[in-house]
């Protein structure tokens, strides 16, 4: 099979962009990683996108971002899978270059959450659930999770601060990400204090809504230009899966088969154990599905998760760093494109770029894009090419 | 992102006749609503209320009662015949009438008809400042010697909505006149007006509806950090060159975030900053800001006036005050003491004084 690499990446700042639309935005992105890829020019496009058609009345965002790019004439598509769209276009790219089919991909995420506001944006999120079951019952994302939340807190027997350390490794982590939309550490204190968003989950226990793009070129290390100057990074596997929409559907509700399934996979393809993965970006739109994540993954044993961020051990400098940007929390969550953003930044980690974020010696990252309480999700292993 | 200071045409709007303020007075009704009344009725909270309390007009108040009011503690500062004044202008989103002109009573009232222009204005929060700076041109192009311009509202919240915390009562009425006779010289203004939905009421609505977030970024800190950044500009000003300031006042934050972002400290803001005990009292906000610190003023001292209205526009007034003010201040009922003059009410109490219970 094919080597997949990745020769450009590009992102915009994490954020709410008022006056930027969506085909501003992913240009931004798109811009950046062209030229940090020494200025190749790809032949298909995969942009995940999650709420255009609803937010922004747009649909066909793959044609408006080619178009508006000047790149008409090129394969130019749209991936959704919800929260996951970012990862599931992630691996469409990987698949085209994998193939052999497609010489240089360009993969873009792109939300806009701000072309409205209030509740026009938690019912255009809930169409993510089983509408006629879910959204129709008044369930929101947010709801989901925190009947998941105090679930797990029953049955863990989680103190109520139990889940604080995601909020505060994230925090942490956005300060020297300056892309991220959160810059400012918080302490335990805040996270105690803060407002209920649905009780158990507050505020911090919560990703905010933000606008922003991220950008991707893959290609084949042959077709590298000779002026490509940054360590070289590959996508050594993929990996993904889909499990029930509707939550009241599972078996489990506490475990997510398709973080394992995803996962497992594309490490196998790799050859690769938990050992060998040096940070893993989860999808923190919610702190208890990054504790679930990790359970699912392996890094915990089931009802254990939430120790590893309460123990530091997904700090920088702990045991399985996670989060190491800022993640959904303090970088932002863009969306369909928090999966793309989840890919730039291990590229930025395993370049050796992320100055005071860097984990030392990373060699392989694993990120992981949910859809939904992992109805869908996506898993890439990156690789530092020596 | 800041939009560059236009070349093409004079920035500043600054008369032939140079012009001031001869007279300012302001009305702030008696009775209060805490915001945490507010929040037993509607969300349980004990904290993180948006201000302290808001100003609630009682039963027989109204725009038109409380615009007389100010404009008669204008009159009394400056000491003229009402005859000579040549325009009474209201500005406010709460006009007793949708047809029928608040100013002709007003006018009417304060002995001003009937040789006078009369007129409602209509610009969301800055109705006010943008009648003060009609007033500023039809006295600086020497159409008339005095003209009135007054910013007054009672403000409508709808029940249970986050603007229900801060939607108060008051306001402040000005009059315009030559430089020379002045409390306070205006030295220019300027204003910056883009299209921007974020605030509004439909003809027939009875309460506002708004943009949420939309609110803050696009609209109130853009628009006033333009104006004051463009007006600093082209009068060769900084933030230090300004013994005061006063910007629109929707909640606490807002104007203290400004004025950081401004250069403006905490203590430049302070006389001027009413909303955590009266509200925000939206096409008053700005121009009773402006009384409360003209109230305490000394002479030479520089004030900043920046108003926001929603639609969305500012108006920005760089003002000097003259040796006349001294005299002036105790002339009239200020507006500290207006604002001491309080009977709290519970939020049973605002339901009925404000008409909210539909009887039928």
């Amino acid at each position: 099979m094919t080597e997949v690499v990745i020769a450009g990446i590009g992102q915009t700042e994490v954020g709410e962009h008022w006056e930027i639309g969506l085909r501003d935005l992913a240009y931004a992105a798109i811009h950046d990683a062209i030229e940090d890829a020494g200025g190749l020019k790809p032949q298909s496009l995969f942009v995940g996108n999650m709420l255009a058609p609803n937010l922004s009345r747009q649909a066909h965002v793959g044609v408006l971002i080619a178009d508006y790019a000047g790149l008409n004439g090129i394969e130019a598509v749209t991936i959704e899978a919800a929260g996951a769209s970012g990862g599931a276009a992630l691996r469409q790219g990987y698949l085209a270059i994998a193939s052999g089919f497609v010489d240089v991909a360009l993969v873009v995420g792109v939300e806009k959450f701000t072309d409205k506001v209030g509740a026009a944006v938690d019912e255009a999120l809930a169409t993510a659930s089983d509408s006629d079951f879910e959204a129709v019952q008044g369930m929101t994302p947010a709801a989901q999770a925190a009947l998941l939340m105090k679930r797990y807190m029953h049955e863990y027997e989680v103190p109520a601060d139990g889940f604080s350390g995601f909020a505060l490794t994230a925090h942490a982590n956005g300060v020297a990400n300056k892309n991220a939309m959160f810059r400012k550490a918080i302490k335990a204190e805040t996270y105690a204090k803060a407002e209920m968003v649905s009780d158990p989950l507050n505020m911090f226990d919560m990703a905010p809504n933000a606008d922003g793009a991220a950008a991707l070129l893959l290609t084949r290390r042959d077709l590298l230009p000779s002026s490509f100057k940054n360590p070289l990074v590959k996508i050594a596997g993929s990996g993904a899966s889909s499990d029930t929409l509707a939550l009241h559907d599972r078996k489990d509700t506490l475990y997510f088969d398709t973080a394992q399934l995803s996962a497992g996979r594309a490490m196998k393809q790799v050859g690769l154990t938990l050992d060998g993965i040096d940070f893993f970006e989860y999808h923190d739109a919610f702190s208890i599905y990054a504790a679930i994540q990790l359970e699912a993954v392996g890094f915990a044993i089931k009802g254990k998760g939430w120790k590893l961020a309460a123990d530091g051990s997904i700090g920088i400098k702990g045991k399985i760093p996670c989060a190491t940007m800022g993640g959904m929390k303090a970088r932002g969550f863009p969306g369909g494109a928090a999966g793309v953003y989840q890919a730039v930044e291990a590229v930025i980690q395993l370049r050796g770029q992320a100055e005071a974020n860097q984990i030392k010696d990373a060699k392989f990252g694993l990120i992981q894009s949910l859809g939904g309480p992992a109805s869908t999700a996506v898993s890439h292993i990156l690789q530092r090419l020596d | 992102m800041t939009t560059p200071t236009p070349q093409s045409s004079p920035t500043l709007l600054k008369p032939i006749k140079p012009v001031g303020i001869v007279g300012y007075g302001a009305y702030v009704p008696r009775f209060r609503l805490p915001a945490k009344e507010v929040a037993r009725v509607w969300t349980g909270k004990t904290s993180g209320m948006p201000i302290k309390e808001k100003a609630v007009p009682g039963l027989d108040e109204d725009v038109i009662t409380m615009s007389i009011e100010a404009a008669r503690n204008a009159m009394m500062r400056a000491q003229i015949d009402p005859t000579e004044l040549r325009a009474v202008w209201v500005g406010s989103e709460s006009h007793p009438y949708a047809v029928k002109p608040t100013s002709t009573l007003v006018a009417e009232a304060i002995g001003a008809v009937p040789n006078t222009q009369a007129a409602d204005w209509e610009f969301a929060c800055k109705a006010g400042t943008e009648a003060l700076v009609a007033a500023l041109g039809l006295v600086g192009s020497g159409m008339g010697h005095y003209a009135m311009a007054i910013g007054m509202d009672t403000a409508q919240g709808k029940p249970g909505d986050a603007l229900e915390y801060t939607a108060g009562a008051g306001g402040g009425a000005y009059i315009v006149g030559p430089a020379e006779e002045s409390l306070a010289v205006i030295n220019a203004s300027y204003s910056y007006v883009t299209d921007t939905p974020d605030f509004w009421r439909r003809e027939y609505q009875k309460y506002p509806e708004h943009g949420m977030r939309f609110t803050g970024e696009p609209a109130y800190f853009k628009h006033i950090t333009e104006a004051a950044t463009h007006l600093m500009e082209a009068m060769g000003s900084t933030a230090k060159d300004y013994k005061w300031a006063v910007f629109h006042q929707p909640n606490t934050k807002f104007p203290q975030r400004v004025a950081g972002q401004l250069g403006f400290s905490a203590e430049q803001i302070e006389p001027g900053l009413l909303v955590p005990i009266i509200g925000n009292t939206y096409a008053g906000a700005a121009m009773i800001g402006l009384t409360a610190t003209l109230d305490i003023a000394q002479p030479g001292d520089r004030i900043l006036v920046v108003s926001f209205g929603s639609g969305a526009g500012s108006d920005a007034f760089d003002i000097t005050v003259t040796d006349k003010v001294t005299a002036r201040q105790s002339l009239a009922t200020k507006t500290q003491e207006y604002i001491k003059r309080r009977t709290e009410i519970d939020y049973a109490t605002y339901v009925r004084f404000r008409g909210k219970l539909a009887m039928k």
